[in-house]
This record gives structure tokens, C-alpha cells and sequence, in this order.
């Protein structure tokens, strides 16, 4: 008798599934998967390398282009990493803007994975109606930092600078008339407070819209309900972390169990899933962008109230104002040291994890004195999730394992970094 | 109405036209009928990927073409152009004839099924008695090109394309003929003019309503035959990428795309033909409008609302595409066998029962 094998097949890294550049060796029986094996490398681009190479400052920009989705969360376990180390105090309206931030990108995050997720199970429309509203967080994102995805924005010791007091307006061009002109540019009067105010609004509804094509749908729910289960004890053993732990019922979240900034100050729920299915998943992360909506509405508030600054006062490691440095020597002296060798760090090592998103994510840096790290580990959340690939296709079909790579939300740039 | 095409003509033509042999007459007029038929499908299908692309733009906040041409409308010439100079790859491991004859084997199917599909009263290229039978065989024969297409490949996708396709046609089949049954039940013929006429007689004879579960089994059944969203797991695109016509290209793929949708726009004018009174007006019988001079047009039947319910179907593809996430392969099969063979079988039975008892359209049949 022949010897009977399975079908062996190549899943990306060209493939409109695979997220950026994964591959998948899949070996199947017919259409059930028998195997998954994840090869992984192919964007690496040794940001952990380049980072001992470059002054602390300049690798904060190597931290948005790690998880490209959520820029600024990677930026701040960086910056909260280096602020351990520098001892630095961080003023409380750049913990709220940082914190504000975060969730922005939180949403940033959450939309950008709910319309891919869509589109790989096939309900195309999602995808459109989030990026509809992730260019308003674009927006947001342009506004404070000049660009809308790689922002570095957080420094350590604060924010680059404070929020603006305009937003940018649409031009008249022939390609556009005066009245849808005047709406688009409507949202965009007053600061941009006002801006993230009014999305704070709308943004409830938007969620109540995703979820009439998608919760209850029976088509949705069979693609999704009891695919990739994961027991609880299996995913804290796996190293699982954010949404992918929530879902199976961990009631793990860095910002409630080791709150930093002002985390502890604000409102918010940490939603649970129950079966730790696709489906729960799903659940879980919909409505952290509510409770994330949440969380932006109470740092408007307080920050509407409270001006002050937005980085420390202490120019060994922040640049000092334009208007002193023209008459007043030190400054100078300052400004001209940190942007030719930047700042030493004491020695030391230090490990700040922020609630990225996609899970933990966190920063290991160890410094030897100098004005560079010594060495700097990145944690991401998506390299455990992808490594448990196997573990969560198995016995499942072809289509599935689309649905596990939309749910593990995955983003090459985190995982081969 | 074709005493009223005889009136445009002149005279000498006429006389002209009686010299030529019965024979010649007949074959002159038939490849004309199928010159019209050929043509007007083609630029149906044209057209419905632009309107498929407009209707989908406006559900998913987006303005769809709109650049070439006004309000985009010459798009679908452009794209026709695109894939005409584009070159067929043939890959190097594939079985070549085949590779390059399933296309075909896909595209005729699709336009020979509407040879006995009437049009109006009038206009059938082919008025043959087995015509129910006819569509059930090229609606089914089409898939061979798909198969074929998915082995000649010599893709893993390719493949994995082609047996979903296989799986998928002869399980939705069954249930598509099990609702023409009913379809010919009620109809009491199998020529496709007689179930258009035996629906005559206003909205209340339509046979949408005494089969509405068949009614709702065929246009479900229909949307997987053609394998459009959300059954289209035969091309699944984040699943095997394009399944079946994974390697094609050029004017190859053209085709494919070409049956695809003269696939559409037959189960929708199918639809429209078995359920919907086929080109008969909704107002029939509303004899008051006929007194009312600029409305009077409303009760005539014709082309123009074989049309109008075929646009209308056409929209609910794409409306279905923009709507539902893709099934999974096995729930389709699910579905198929152990919804929708169950559904056709008992409504025939009821069927049965209904005519046994004449009661419905069969009131007054005497049996």
C-alpha cells in the first residue's frame, strides 16, 4: 500500500492573509490542518542592534516602526524605560497626554484589527469602516506630531510638545465643493481637544454599526465561536498577553495591576471573555474600544482644566526653550549637548512594560554609562502569540487558520522586529 | 411586435426576403437573434461590474470609479482593455491545452444557457419544450471549466480551489433542481415561456408566493452555484487567494470573469423567470391605470421589467457581498445538504398536497 502523506502548503509570505510577510508551512489532510509551522524573520531589521548603536533619543522613531499600528504605546515603554533608569519625574499633564495617547492608539489598534479581521474572514465592508475612522486618529496623531503614523512623540521627561490649538483644515481644490468643505472641516474649528472631543462623541456609534454587521451574525459567529480555543492555563503557560489572555478569561491588565501614569486616576473596565475562543476575543477587544473611548473622555476633561507643562524641567535630558537659549549661556551649553552626544544614563538596568494593544510590551535596557544603551530587549506580545499558532489551528480547516492569524492580530513589525 | 420591425423595413427588403430559401431565412434570423442575445449579455456583464462597483462603494463609504469617462461610466471599457493587453502566463508546469481550454469550457455554458430563456413574449432564441432541463444541464456543465482550470494549474491553491468548487456545485444542484421541481409543479411545463405564462395574471400568480421557501432555497442555491460572496470559497481570497484562477491572466482571466458574471445575471433573470413572472408587468391587471393615459404603459409587460427584476437581483449580489463574511467550506456543505435538500423536499410534498386538494394556484385545475 502507498504510504499516505499529508499535503503539504506553503501559506504566505505572499499572501493577502498573512499580515505583512508570514509564512506558514501548513500541512493538511484535505482541507484540515494537521500542522502549522510559522517562519518567522522576514522583516527583522535588528532594531535591538541599531538602538546600542544610536544615542537614547534616536531610537525612540525605531519604536514606532516596531508594532506599525500602535506607534506610540511601543514609544512609551521605551521612554518609560529610560525615565526608570534617568530617575526623571514626568509632569501629570504629560501623563495625561501620554495616557490619552495610548488610547487613541488603542483604538488606532483595535480598529485596524477589527477591519482585517473582517476582510480575512471575508465581511469586506468592516474594513472600510474602520479606516473611516482611523483617519480622524490620524488626524489626531498629524495634529500633535506632524505625522500620522511614526510620530515620536513621548520623550523621556514628558511629551515632544503641547496640544495644539488648531487643526489643520481641509483646502479647497477642484476635486472638492464648498459644502463638503465646510462639513469635513466642521470637526475641525476648534483645538484639538475639540477635535478628539467630538470623535469621542461619534466614535459609540460607529461601534454600535461594527457591531450589527458582525455580533450576531450567524455567519460570524460560525466562522468564530470555538476556533483557536485556548484554556486559561494554557495561555498564561504560553506566555499570552492584552486580549488574546482577556479572551480566555485571565483578568490580566497592566494598567490595573501595576498602574502607571495615570492609569490609577481614571475610570475604566477590563472586559473578560469566558470560552477563549475567536469569538470571545472578538468580544473582548470591541469593547476595550469603548472602555478606551472612555479613558480619552476623562484626560480631555482634565486636561482641558489643568495647563502646565508637558515635559520635566530638567535640561540634562530635555532641550531647553528656543527663548532661553538667546541669552542664556547654559541653556545653550544644553541644547548643544544633547542634540551633538545626547544624555548618559547611570548604569543600570531597568524594565518598563506598558498594556501595548497586542498584550505586554516591554522594554529591557541595560546601560553602561554612556550615552547609549548597552543593550535593549524588546518583549513583544505578538512573538508568544504566534508561537502558539500550531497549538491553536490544529484539527481546525484551511480558513480557519485566516481567522487565528486575524485574532492573534498579529504585526510583523512587533514579532521579527 | 415583429410586425412592428417589418413596418421599419422597406418594402424591396421585404421582397427581397421572400426570394431567400426557408432554410437560409431561418439561420440568418437565429445567428441575428443570438448576435442581440451575445451582445447585450456582454455589455450587461460590462456594466454590472460597474454598477456592482458603485452599489458596493456607497454601502462601504466610498465614491467607486469615477474617472474615466463621466461618472466613471467608460470604466469597464478601460478594464476590458487593460486585460485584453496583458499577457496570458501559461505556468511552465501546468497542462497546457487544458489550462488554456478551461476558460472556455467555463464562458459557454454561461452564454449557451440563454438560448431558451424568453425575453418577452416573442423574443426566444431556441422555444423548446426541455428548456427547464436545458439550463439545469449548462448551469451544471459550467463547472467543469472550473475544475479543470483549478487541476491544469498544477497549484496547491489552485486545487484546493477547483474541489471546493466541485463539492459545492453538486451539493447546491440537488437543492436548485428540487426547487425547479416545485418550479415545474406549479408551472405544469418544462418550456420556460409556458412557466412565464402560466404566472400571467398580476402579483397574485406569481409563483414567488405558493413557493416562497423554494423561491428563497433557488436564489440562496444560486448565489453559491456562482460562486459569489458569501459562498465563494472557490476563489476564497485571504484563504487560497484566487482558488481556481489563481495562475490566469490577461484575457484568460477575462473570461473566467466574464462567465462569472453572464452566471449572475442568468440566475438572476432565472430567478425573476421561475418566481417573479418573468418579463410580466407587476401591474397586470390594474385595470384602472389603463385609463389613465401617462401611466397606461405600467400594465404592459416586455423586456424592461424582465430587466428591472433582473437589476434587482444583481443589486442583492452585491448587496449580499458587501453585507456577510465568507462562509467556511464544510457549513456551506452543511447548509446545502442539511437545510436546504430537507426545505425543497417537504415544500414539494406540500406542493403535492396543495394540488391534490387545489388549493392555491391550483384551484380549479381539476386535478
Amino acid at each position: 500500500m502507498a504510504e499516505i502523506q499529508s499535503y503539504t502548503m506553503n501559506f504566505g509570505p505572499q499572501h493577502p492573509a498573512a499580515h505583512g510577510v508570514l509564512r506558514l508551512v501548513l500541512e493538511i489532510e484535505g482541507e484540515v490542518i494537521q500542522k502549522a509551522d510559522p517562519h518567522v524573520g522576514l522583516l527583522h531589521r535588528a532594531t535591538e542592534k541599531l538602538a546600542e548603536t544610536k544615542p537614547f533619543n534616536q531610537s525612540i522613531g525605531y519604536m514606532d516602526r516596531l508594532d506599525y499600528v500602535s506607534m506610540m504605546c511601543n514609544e512609551h515603554a521605551y521612554v518609560m524605560a529610560i525615565e526608570k533608569l534617568l530617575g526623571v519625574e514626568v509632569p501629570e499633564r504629560a501623563q495625561y497626554i501620554r495616557v490619552m495617547f495610548d488610547e487613541i492608539t488603542r483604538i488606532l489598534n483595535h480598529l485596524m484589527w477589527l477591519g482585517a479581521h473582517g476582510l480575512d474572514i471575508g465581511a469586506m465592508t468592516m474594513f472600510l469602516y474602520c479606516f473611516r475612522e482611523r483617519e480622524d486618529l490620524m488626524d489626531c496623531y498629524e495634529a500633535v506630531s506632524g505625522t500620522r503614523m511614526h510620530a515620536t512623540y513621548y520623550r523621556p521627561g514628558g511629551v515632544y510638545r503641547d496640544l495644539p490649538d488648531s487643526m489643520p483644515k481641509y483646502q479647497e481644490s477642484k476635486f472638492r465643493s464648498k459644502k463638503e468643505l465646510d462639513r469635513w472641516n466642521s470637526i475641525r474649528e476648534g483645538s484639538l481637544l475639540d477635535f478628539i472631543e467630538a470623535f469621542t462623541e461619534r466614535f459609540p456609534g460607529c461601534v454600535d454599526e461594527y457591531e450589527t454587521l458582525l455580533t450576531d451574525n450567524r455567519i460570524w459567529k460560525q466562522r468564530t465561536v470555538n476556533i483557536g480555543v485556548v484554556t486559561p492555563d494554557r495561555a498564561m503557560q504560553l506566555g499570552f498577553s492584552g486580549p488574546m489572555l482577556r479572551g480566555s478569561g485571565v483578568e490580566w491588565d497592566l494598567r490595573k495591576k501595576q498602574p502607571y501614569e495615570v492609569y490609577d486616576k481614571v475610570d475604566f473596565d477590563i472586559p473578560v471573555g469566558v470560552n477563549g475562543d475567536c469569538y470571545d476575543r472578538y468580544l473582548v477587544r470591541i469593547e476595550e474600544l469603548r472602555q478606551s473611548n472612555r479613558i480619552i473622555k476623562q484626560c480631555i476633561n482634565w486636561l482641558r482644566d489643568n495647563p502646565g507643562p508637558v515635559i520635566a524641567d530638567d535640561h540634562k535630558v530635555t532641550p531647553p526653550k528656543r527663548i532661553e537659549m538667546k541669552d542664556d549661556m547654559e541653556s545653550l551649553i544644553h541644547h548643544f549637548k544633547l542634540f551633538t552626544e545626547g544624555y548618559c544614563v547611570p548604569e543600570g538596568e531597568a524594565y518598563a512594560a506598558v498594556e501595548h494593544p497586542k498584550g505586554e510590551f516591554g522594554i529591557y535596557i541595560i546601560s553602561d554609562g554612556a550615552n547609549k544603551p548597552y543593550r535593549v530587549k524588546i518583549r513583544a506580545p505578538g512573538f508568544a502569540h504566534l508561537s502558539a499558532m500550531s497549538e491553536m489551528v490544529e484539527g481546525h480547516m484551511l480558513a480557519d487558520v485566516v481567522a487565528v492569524i486575524g485574532t492573534q492580530d498579529i504585526v510583523f513589525g512587533e514579532v521579527d522586529r | 411586435m415583429p410586425e412592428l420591425i417589418a413596418g421599419l423595413v422597406p418594402q424591396f427588403a421585404l421582397n427581397f426576403w421572400g426570394t431567400v430559401p426557408p432554410l437560409a431565412q431561418y439561420l440568418v434570423t437565429t445567428v441575428f437573434k443570438i448576435l442581440i442575445l451575445t451582445i447585450g449579455v456582454i455589455l450587461c456583464v460590462a456594466f454590472s461590474t460597474y454598477f456592482e462597483r458603485k452599489v458596493i462603494g456607497s454601502m462601504q463609504a466610498r465614491i467607486g470609479p469615477n474617472r474615466v469617462g463621466p461618472r466613471g461610466l467608460l470604466q469597464p471599457f478601460a478594464d476590458v482593455i487593460k486585460l485584453l493587453i496583458k499577457e496570458v502566463i501559461v505556468p511552465s508546469q501546468s497542462s497546457k491545452f487544458i489550462f488554456v481550454i478551461a476558460p472556455l469550457l467555463s464562458l459557454t455554458p454561461a452564454l449557451a444557457a440563454w438560448a431558451v430563456i424568453p425575453m418577452n413574449d416573442w423574443f426566444v432564441i431556441a422555444d423548446i419544450n426541455a428548456g427547464l432541463l436545458y439550463v439545469l444541464a449548462l448551469t451544471s456543465v459550467g463547472v467543469y471549466g472550473v475544475i479543470l482550470a483549478g487541476w491544469a494549474t498544477n497549484s496547491k491553491y489552485a486545487l484546493l480551489g477547483a474541489m471546493r468548487s466541485a463539492a459545492q456545485i453538486v451539493a447546491y444542484e440537488i437543492a436548485m433542481g428540487f426547487a425547479l421541481v416545485g418550479v415545474l409543479m406549479a408551472g405544469g411545463s418544462l418550456n420556460i415561456g409556458d412557466i412565464v405564462n402560466a404566472q400571467s395574471g398580476g402579483v397574485s400568480h406569481w409563483f414567488i408566493l405558493p413557493l416562497f421557501p423554494l423561491f428563497v432555497v433557488y436564489w440562496i442555491a444560486g448565489v453559491a452555484e456562482t460562486n459569489r460572496a458569501p459562498f465563494d470559497v472557490a476563489e476564497g481570497e485571504s484563504e487560497i487567494v484566487a482558488g481556481f484562477h489563481v495562475e490566469y491572466s490577461g484575457v484568460a482571466f477575462a473570461l473566467f470573469f466574464l462567465a462569472e458574471y453572464a452566471n449572475m445575471i442568468l440566475i438572476s433573470t432565472l430567478t425573476a423567470v421561475f418566481f417573479l413572472g418573468g418579463w410580466a408587468s407587476p401591474f397586470e391587471g390594474w385595470t384602472f391605470l389603463n385609463n389613465i393615459s401617462w401611466l397606461a404603459w405600467l400594465t404592459a409587460g416586455g423586456l424592461p421589467w424582465l430587466f428591472v427584476k433582473m437589476c434587482f437581483f444583481m443589486y442583492t449580489f452585491f448587496w449580499l457581498r458587501a453585507t456577510f463574511p465568507r462562509y467556511r467550506y464544510d457549513q456551506i456543505m452543511r447548509l446545502g445538504w442539511k437545510v436546504f435538500i430537507p426545505v425543497t423536499i417537504v415544500w414539494i410534498g406540500v406542493e403535492g398536497a396543495m394540488a391534490w386538494f387545489q388549493v392555491g394556484p391550483w384551484a380549479g385545475m381539476g386535478g
